[in-house]
Order: structure tokens, then C-alpha cells, then sequence
């Protein structure tokens, strides 16, 4: 029987409200104590953990792996490296691959490349629509069976009104979450940047935040007249945020994940980086005004979850002008960094408040095990240094995407090991 | 500036008005000044810039602003070569950095661009070694046209500084309005930006303009009327039911010129649509020195060339 002491570490684990210095004894695969001062056992193997924090495994709900389909940008196997690189032992990932996951076959080829190679958990989203085209339900019972835990057209919005509320409904026989990414495609139109004072100087065709705003409204209103699990996903603006926030008050079945590059860039940087591209995503960095907002629902609870919108692309890709260059950046191997960086370093966050968005929160929201350290749990555990500088530098990726506007950024914290299941997937 | 600390130039691009100096602007014009008499000469060509190779890259259609480029160059003798999009490498799937790369290997001097989308001056300018000049990126920047714009105003008004400047028309697809933004804020004018609700970009009093929703208000007291194309080809979004109620919302009228100063003249980037923007009768009327902007775009454009290139510099 494998055994591992963890010991000497700063354990958090928001499920149980634990903020103290713990050991973790793992054996085969599952945590089964958790105490001060643990004896090591005679035939376990021991991480000291001195100066650092142990935490549940870290889970990104929202990701792309691009398999089937776009093994260039991202494959299971590189995407969930990355993930175990960036301290994840879990990821969810949208269905717009080619084909797309919106039946049993391709659930079940994503789960058989996730077991074959082993870095991390893979949950996948299972599609809305059939093809993402919008029109009518995906097998989403089949997809659930093969293993999807929620459904979602990311990529694109349900647009049309009464799909959305017919898989708000038909959703609750699974009790899974309906993701939406928010947007009005009329509204949005050719828009490329946020429409705000940045997209006027510099001429871009502009997104605005009404483009979100009315699809989270519209939602709402039918999560509320079907009681099914809503989800919105990278929630940018202040206004949804408000309504999230309002509609939970009203008891409305409703949850939201933002995304760090919202919480920490806004659409000024689409002028300071001179054009580049990795400063173009949906939804489009926001003003001033919508990250504080979004950072004050970090702390107040309106906020569920952080997720990174992991978007790897081809260099070549987007190594083209700003306007048609395609929308996303990577995050699996930087949003921890710029998370304890730039929400808990400046006192925005508590530790114990960030481990819970980034995995207390999204287990909760996706119903998956993990997001917990409890005796008897699956030994997900990530353990990261909350403080000590690191250089982000996009060449040592494990993705194959180097899209990223945080290149170069120096910053304090950063994951150490990441365990899954007692066994380790980060050795750095 | 005083004449014993001369300003040099020392950019390697104009890629807009927005990060230019005041006293880069001045001399700019000033330069424009020294080279426009060439333009009356019975041989208009000067050595200036033989032996130096300039490329027009002109990826969106423009005659205007490429033949007065053109112009520019020859009358200052440098080797010019054109590139449009029709049968470039670009329509074969190549793509604008390969293009750009390919290009450098032929080692320009000077590469002069126009481009449908914001930032790509800016894209090429990372990546060669050419100067680059922003011939019009999108909706973004123009800063020649706002130069020569600037000069037509100096010739008329013999400065720029506390004249009332009304801007009007289609503000949301013009670069021309940013450029002249910039440069009018930079130079001491009063900005009023006109035109329909349903073409006026978001927060543009955050550019340092006020605005204004009918042709009356942001006219008032002008001293320089400055009217823009509606870009009828842009017009995707709804954003007037027809050219006949602009024209009546927005159209510049003879009768409608009272509201301004006596002495305000009409100026217009081109190309006009007549009868939409503005009438005939104002266009060829008395106040309009339309015609004047494109002469002198050629003067700007030679002084462009010319302190970009360096051989100023290298005769020092």
C-alpha cells in the first residue's frame, strides 16, 4: 500500500474551514489522516511541506483541450500537463472541438486520452447544442452517462431564447449545470476590444459590455421560471455581476466564474502592448470600473469560482493583425502566480478565500469529488509557495500555446507539487 | 522652440498624431512650408531623396492619399514601387508578416502603409527596419491628413491655437477625426466633434472634444468647419435609415453656414458625397478650401518623407 506523508505545511482547506499547520497522510490514493504531527509511518515516502501551503487540488472548470480535432493548438495530454504544471489536478473542457462533444463517442474518447496519460482529472463539458449550431438539445443524458458533468456551448451563446430555457429544464434530470458564455451576437457584432473609451482612440470596432449584460438578464429570468442550474461563464462585467448577485439573494439557481486576466488587465493594455493579440479575448478585457467590481465579488461571495478560459492557439495564428486574429489566451500556467500575485499579496483575497475559488468552489458547482482534504477523500492535493518571486516565461510552458499577455511578469507565488491521487504530476 | 535648441526629428515611424510632439508637429509644417514652392516650379523635382527606395503598400483602396504619397516621393526623386492588394501575395493566402518580412529583405528605406484594420502600421514597424508612415490603419489613425489639414488651417488663420475647430459627420469609421483630434488638442484649438447619436463612438469626450447632436450646435462661432465622408460602405449597423435624413440632419447647407464665424472656411478630407454630407453649393462655394487641403498634401507629405528618411541627418 503507497504511502506519503506530507508534513510541515501550512494546510488550507476551505471545506472544512482549516487554516493551520497540519501533517497528510495519504495511502493509496486517499487521504486518511490529517493531524498535528503525524508519525511517519515506517514504509511511507515523505514531502516536507516547511513554508508552504498544502491545499485540496486546485480545479479550473473551464478550459479548451482542443481534442479531437485541433491536436495542434492543445491535446489532452499537453493540456493536462499544463494543468499539473500550474498546480490543477482537475480540469472541465468546453466542447468546441471538432467534431464537437456533443455525443457519447467523443465524451468518451476525451476521457480514455485523460486516463491514458494521467496528469489531471478531465471532466467534459458536454455541448448544448447539437454542433454548437443552436438550434436543437444534444444527447446530453448519453454524454452525461460517458462521464460530462455540465453542458455548455461555450465558444458561442445559446441565442435562441427558447433552447435556453428547454435546457435549463431537460438539464435537471442529470442535475448538472447549464454554462452559458454570455453574449449577444447582434450587439457584439464586428467588435473586437470592449467598447469603452480605448476601443474610440484606437478605432477598434467596439464589444460592449450590453452585449453580456442582456444575455445574463434574459437567463436569469428563465432560471428563475425553470429552477435549473445556471452557470455563467468568465463573467466580465459590473452590471452582470449585479444581477448574479441580486438573482442569488432571490434564491435563483444561479452560479459564475470570472477569469484571472479580468480581474487583472482591462482594456487600456489593448493600447499599452501596441495592438498585440494576446490582449484579444472573449469576452474583451473590460474598464477599470468592471474589474473592481469583479474584485469586490471576489470577496463578497457573489463570485463563485475562478476559471481560466485556457484558449491555447498556434502562434501563427495569432501572429496576425489585432482584427482578425482569433480570441483567447492560455491560463493553466499562470493563473495561480497571478492570483496569489495580484489578489492576495495586495490583501484583495485571503489565502483561504482563494483556495476556495480555485477549488472548493468549482467542485461545488460542477458536483465533482475533490475541493476537499477530508478523511477518506481522493488525495488531489496541491501545494504551492505563497509567496517567493518567479519570472512566467511562456518557452517553459507545458501547453502547446504560448498565447499569453503575462510573458516575463514577475510575481510572488507559485506551485510547488501537485498530487493526484496521492501520486505526484508536478515535480518542479 | 527657440532657434537655438532646433528640434531634430528622431522617430523611425510616423505611425499617428497621438505620441508626436508639439514642437514635432511644428516642425513637420514648418518643414511642409520650406518644400512647398517646389510644387510652382516649372521642374518639380529635387534630389532630395535619390538613391532611397520607398514602398506604397496600399492594402485598402485610396486614390487620394497614394497618389499624393507618389508625388511626394518623385518630387523629392526617391525610387518608389507600388503594392496594391489586387494580385499581391496576400490575396494567395500569404500572411501580412511574411509580406512584411519579405518586403524588409528588399531593405527599403521607407515603406508607406494603408490598411483596413488598426495597428498594422504599428505590427510592421516591430518588424522592419524601414521607417514606416500610417497611411490610414482602420478607423484609427491619418496622421498626414491631419497634418496637411493643420497646415491648410495655419495658411488660412496663421495659427492654430484658440480657434473654434467643428468636426462633423460619420465619427465612428474615421481615422481622420482621431488624427485631427489629437493634433488640435496638442496645437491649443477648441474641438466640437457633430454628428448622429447612432455614429459617435462611446466616451469621446474622454478625448478631450465636446460634443455636439445637431450641425447648429457644433457649428457655433466656428472658425473652421470641417465636414467627413459618410462611409456608406461601413454603414452595417443600422445607423441612419437613409441618406435623404442625413443629408437634412446633417447635410452642410449655405443657409446653415450663418451659425458660423464670417470668416470660416470648409475643409473635407474627400472623397465627398456630395448632396449627403454636404452641398455643392458649399463645397465649391466661397468658404471652401477643399481643393487647397490636397495641394498642400503633397508639401506635408514631401516633409514626411524627407525627415523620416534621415538625410537630414546625414548632411549635417
Amino acid at each position: 500500500m503507497a504511502k506519503l506523508l506530507i508534513h510541515g505545511g501550512r494546510v488550507i482547506d476551505p471545506s472544512q474551514d482549516l487554516d493551520e499547520a497540519l501533517d497528510l497522510l495519504i495511502e493509496d490514493g486517499r487521504v486518511t489522516r490529517l493531524d498535528g504531527a503525524i508519525k511517519r509511518p515506517k514504509d511511507a515516502e515523505t514531502f516536507d511541506a516547511a513554508g508552504l501551503v498544502v491545499a485540496p487540488g486546485l480545479i479550473d472548470m473551464h478550459v479548451h483541450l482542443r481534442e479531437p480535432g485541433q491536436e495542434y493548438k492543445e491535446t489532452v495530454r499537453t493540456g493536462t500537463l499544463a494543468a499539473a504544471a500550474g498546480g490543477f489536478t482537475a480540469v472541465a473542457c468546453m466542447a468546441n472541438t471538432d467534431p464537437v462533444n456533443d455525443s457519447r463517442s467523443v465524451t468518451e474518447h476525451i476521457l480514455l486520452e485523460a486516463q491514458r496519460h494521467g496528469y489531471a482529472r478531465v471532466y467534459p463539458i458536454g455541448a448544448i447544442s447539437k454542433g454548437l449550431l443552436g438550434e436543437e438539445l444534444a444527447e446530453i443524458g448519453e454524454m452525461v452517462r460517458a462521464g460530462a458533468r455540465a453542458v455548455s456551448d461555450d465558444g458561442k451563446p445559446v441565442m435562441n431564447a427558447e433552447l435556453m430555457r428547454r435546457a435549463l429544464l431537460y438539464a435537471q434530470h442529470f442535475d448538472i449545470p447549464v454554462i452559458q458564455h454570455a453574449e449577444d451576437l447582434t450587439l457584439t457584432g464586428s467588435g473586437v476590444m470592449h467598447e469603452g473609451v480605448w476601443s474610440t482612440k484606437l478605432g477598434l470596432p467596439g464589444i460592449p459590455g450590453a452585449s453580456e449584460d442582456v444575455m445574463v438578464a434574459r437567463d436569469l429570468i428563465l432560471a428563475e421560471d425553470t429552477a435549473g442550474r445556471y452557470h455563467v461563464a468568465h463573467l466580465s462585467t459590473a452590471r452582470s455581476l449585479d444581477m448574479v448577485r441580486r438573482a442569488k439573494s432571490q434564491k435563483i439557481n444561479v452560479t459564475c466564474e470570472v477569469a484571472p486576466h479580468h480581474l487583472i488587465l482591462t482594456d487600456e493594455e489593448v493600447a499599452k502592448s501596441g495592438f498585440s493579440t494576446n490582449t484579444k479575448m472573449k469576452p474583451p478585457l473590460r474598464s477599470e470600473k468592471d474589474r473592481a467590481a469583479l474584485l469586490n465579488g471576489l470577496a463578497d461571495g457573489a463570485v463563485d469560482c475562478i476559471a481560466s478560459d485556457h484558449a491555447p492557439h498556434h502562434a501563427d495564428e495569432k501572429d496576425v493583425q489585432f482584427s482578425v486574429a482569433p480570441f483567447g489566451i492560455v491560463g493553466l500556467e499562470t493563473t495561480l502566480s497571478l492570483c496569489l500575485d495580484r489578489l492576495v499579496r495586495p490583501g484583495i483575497l485571503s489565502l483561504p478565500r482563494l483556495v476556495h475559488l480555485l477549488s472548493t468552489g468549482p467542485a461545488r458547482v460542477l458536483g465533482v469529488p475533490g475541493g476537499t482534504l477530508k478523511e477518506g477523500s481522493p488525495a488531489d492535493v496541491t501545494v504551492f509557495h505563497p509567496d517567493e518571486e518567479v519570472t512566467l516565461s511562456k518557452t517553459s510552458f507545458r501547453s502547446k500555446g504560448k498565447n499569453t499577455p503575462f510573458d516575463g511578469w514577475k510575481l510572488h507565488g507559485h506551485p510547488v507539487a501537485t498530487f493526484l491521487e496521492g501520486r505526484r504530476t508536478l515535480v518542479s | 522652440m527657440t532657434p537655438e535648441t532646433p528640434i531634430r526629428w528622431q522617430r523611425k515611424d510616423l505611425l499617428g498624431i497621438a505620441e508626436l510632439s508639439p514642437a514635432e508637429i511644428e516642425l513637420i509644417l514648418d518643414t511642409a512650408e520650406s518644400f512647398s514652392e517646389i510644387g510652382d516650379r516649372p521642374i518639380k523635382k529635387v534630389p532630395t531623396l535619390r538613391g532611397k527606395t520607398v514602398l506604397n503598400l496600399f492594402f485598402e483602396a485610396s486614390t487620394r492619399t497614394r497618389s499624393s504619397f507618389e508625388i511626394a516621393e518623385k518630387r523629392l526623386s526617391a525610387d518608389n514601387i507600388n503594392f496594391s492588394t489586387s494580385g499581391s501575395a496576400l490575396e494567395k493566402g500569404e500572411t501580412l508578416v511574411d509580406t512584411a518580412l519579405n518586403l524588409q529583405a528588399m531593405a527599403p528605406d521607407l515603406v508607406v502603409i494603408r490598411h483596413a484594420h488598426p495597428g498594422v502600421p504599428h505590427m510592421l514597424a516591430k518588424r522592419i527596419k524601414a521607417g514606416v508612415i500610417n497611411a490610414g490603419d482602420g478607423a484609427h489613425e491619418h496622421p498626414t491628413q491631419a497634418l496637411l489639414d493643420a497646415f491648410t488651417i495655419r495658411r488660412h488663420k496663421g495659427t492654430l491655437a484658440g480657434l473654434k475647430v467643428a468636426i462633423l459627420g460619420d465619427i465612428e469609421h474615421s481615422r481622420v477625426v482621431r488624427s485631427n483630434i489629437h493634433l488640435l488638442n496638442k496645437m491649443g484649438a477648441r474641438l466640437t466633434i457633430g454628428g448622429p447619436r447612432t455614429l459617435m463612438p462611446v466616451e469621446m469626450e474622454a478625448m478631450g472634444v465636446e460634443v455636439a447632436y445637431t450641425l447648429e450646435d457644433a457649428i457655433r462661432d466656428a472658425d473652421v468647419i470641417m465636414m467627413l465622408r459618410v462611409q456608406l460602405e461601413r454603414q452595417g449597423r443600422m445607423a441612419f435609415p437613409s441618406v435623404k435624413e442625413y443629408f437634412q440632419l446633417f447635410g452642410l447647407t449655405t443657409a446653415r453656414l450663418a451659425a458660423a464665424k464670417d470668416d470660416v472656411i470648409i475643409m473635407h478630407p474627400g472623397p465627398m458625397n456630395r448632396g449627403t454630407e454636404i452641398a455643392s453649393e458649399v463645397a465649391d462655394g466661397p468658404y471652401s478650401v477643399i481643393l487647397e487641403q490636397v495641394t498642400h498634401g503633397v508639401s506635408v507629405r514631401m516633409a514626411v518623407l524627407y525627415l523620416l528618411s534621415g538625410v537630414h541627418e546625414e548632411t549635417v
